[in-house]
């Protein structure tokens, strides 16, 4: 065996090693920054009555985003309530019934719809939604948040329902069960966890959307009380805020903030953990 | 026809025409457009254990197949030919396959037990699944004999509400030949039920299979010579021809294939000159 050969490869071998840690370094350095940042910001202005009384206006001490945190509860509600049935079913279609040349055509519809730029489609639910119901409304933003989502909740649904073993759902028509059944009793149970876990990802994506919001929600100074009417969310409220002159405003916008990313890290630490649960 | 029963494995009862109870016809099995098997005929005793041998990617597990309407399943997958059950063609247009695999049962290569299911809910899942209610005690009844006749009870009788998949391999077989029971089928397939399973386990449920046959038909894909003079009362040997389709080269008494083969290549097979 020729030894000296190995002394290069060993380099080439850390070199390269070298470099992927490099990289992996940098992408969890933006990250921890990030978190820290928003978090050593956040956490200094956040407060129980930031959570539980109405905004304020400029000038004025104290208040806090009650009205803007239901807003994004509902706007998320409403956007999960029409996304998760329609997602899990384009889902399920695309894995157990579509042919291929259907499945792949729906494939692609959504993994484009993945990939529109959040602010189209919040011109367009203005332009189908807002425009001839002549009002700014919560409805069209959740309408406007579930396009968003569909595509999240059909493509992990249909991944994890692909999963399941081809050799589970044989063991179910070898039972004579038939098709349809075999899918809801025995494929879609073994891929729940794996659809828990796409909608939750979807809910972390459409919470802090604030383009498709400009266009349909608009924002409001009063507490929700009309799906018909605009509807005031937290992102908006960030925006504004941060935009804004006034200490206050910005001080409860990284509170804002914090509690926004806070979201979105929790649900992704329980995905992980449901993910790593599912595998054992 | 006396000469039909393997006198060797087990002096039983001797067999007549009405006593088969497939009969399988110029079958011939598609992936697309390659064959995979090619115009078998044979007809399969009741009662008994019929064994299907070859090597690897002749086609046996195909033709197993075709015998529930499993083969379908498979995408582009088609039959040709007949397979009669009871006097009845299973793939006359408009028999539905769902209920020709309520009579004819299957067990798999790999046990494949629901793994989001507990032991119980495994047994009766076929009835279960198809039924829009079942009583709870009616159930824990049927799931007590299956167990009971797949010599499993009086290991899972403590563990009925555990996972399906907590139970050691061999008694995952077993439980998957429970739940094949529970449908109450005349026949059971079953697809290299042994491969996965150690030798303990494989001892197991071969006796399963002599016992089973009290009340069933078994017909079992092998590609353990053993096994198949071992268990089976009838041998099929395929063997894969030169257009790459599986043939169906002898078919006789498990005692006669292995002793006394018709054909040179059946001889060669047993004797372990090639496969």
């Amino acid at each position: 065996m020729a030894k000296h050969a190995l002394l290069p490869r060993k380099m080439i071998n850390f070199f390269m090693l070298g470099l992927c840690a490099l990289g992996a370094g940098a992408a969890i350095l933006v990250v921890c920054l990030m978190l820290g940042y928003i978090m050593v910001q956040g956490l200094s202005f956040i407060n129980l009555d930031f959570i539980i009384s109405p905004s304020v206006g400029p000038g004025q001490q104290g208040g806090g985003m009650r009205d803007e945190i239901i807003g994004t509860l509902v706007l998320v509600g409403l956007g999960s309530l029409i996304a998760v049935p329609l997602g899990m079913l384009t889902g399920v279609f695309l894995s157990e019934f579509g042919s291929p040349r259907v499945a792949s055509a729906v494939r692609f519809a959504a993994d484009v719809l993945a990939g529109v730029p959040s602010i189209v489609i919040g011109v367009f639910a203005y332009i189908v939604i807002v425009s001839p119901m002549k009002s700014y409304s919560a409805f069209s933003a959740g309408i406007a948040l579930a396009i968003i989502m569909v595509p999240v909740v059909a493509r992990t649904t249909e991944e994890s329902m692909r999963l399941v073993p081809l050799s589970l759902r044989e063991a179910a028509l070898a039972l004579g069960i038939t098709r349809w059944r075999s899918v809801i009793f025995v494929a879609i149970p073994g891929a729940l966890t794996g659809i828990v876990a796409g909608i939750m990802l979807g809910v972390a994506r459409i919470a802090g959307e604030t383009a498709p919001l400009l266009f349909t929600a608009l924002g409001s100074n009063f507490p929700f009380d009309d799906l018909m009417r605009p509807i005031s969310a937290l992102p908006l409220q960030i925006y504004r805020y941060a935009m804004s002159p006034d200490g206050n405003w910005q001080e409860q916008a990284w509170a804002g903030a914090f509690l926004l990313v806070m979201l979105v890290l929790v649900i992704s630490l329980v995905v992980r953990w449901m993910s790593r649960k599912r595998r054992t | 026809m006396e000469s039909f029963i393997n006198t060797e494995l087990s002096s039983r009862k001797s067999l007549n025409d009405s006593d088969y109870i497939l009969q399988v016809e110029e079958l011939n099995a598609f992936y697309g457009s390659f064959r995979a098997v090619k115009n078998v005929n044979m007809s399969i005793p009741a009662r008994a254990v019929t064994a299907i041998i070859g090597p690897s990617g002749c086609g046996k597990s195909t033709l197993l197949r075709c015998f529930n309407r499993m083969h379908e399943v498979a995408h582009g997958a088609r039959v040709e030919g007949r397979v009669m059950f009871d006097d009845n063609n299973i793939y006359a247009t408009g028999t539905d396959p769902v209920r020709i695999r309520c009579h004819i049962g299957m067990v798999f290569q790999k046990p494949n037990p629901f793994p989001t299911m507990s032991v119980l809910d495994n047994v009766v899942a076929g009835r279960r699944l198809s039924s829009l209610w079942t009583k709870r005690s009616e159930m824990e009844e049927l799931a007590e004999k299956c167990l009971r006749q797949a010599a499993l009870w009086d290991e899972v009788k403590d563990k009925l509400k555990q996972s399906g998949a907590s139970l050691s391999g061999g008694q995952q077989q077993r439980l998957c030949i429970a739940r094949a029971l529970a449908v109450q089928p005349e026949i059971i397939l079953m697809d290299e039920p042994c491969s996965a399973l150690d030798p303990i386990a494989t001892l197991k449920i071969e006796d399963l299979m002599r016992t089973l046959t009290e009340e069933y038909t078994i017909v079992v894909v092998t590609h353990n010579m053993q096994q198949a003079g071992r268990v089976s009362d009838m041998t099929a040997f395929m063997l894969m021809s030169d257009d790459r389709a599986g043939e169906l080269v002898e078919y006789d008494t498990t005692q006669r294939v292995f002793t006394n083969p018709k054909d040179k290549r059946t001889e060669d097979y047993i004797t372990g000159r090639f496969g």
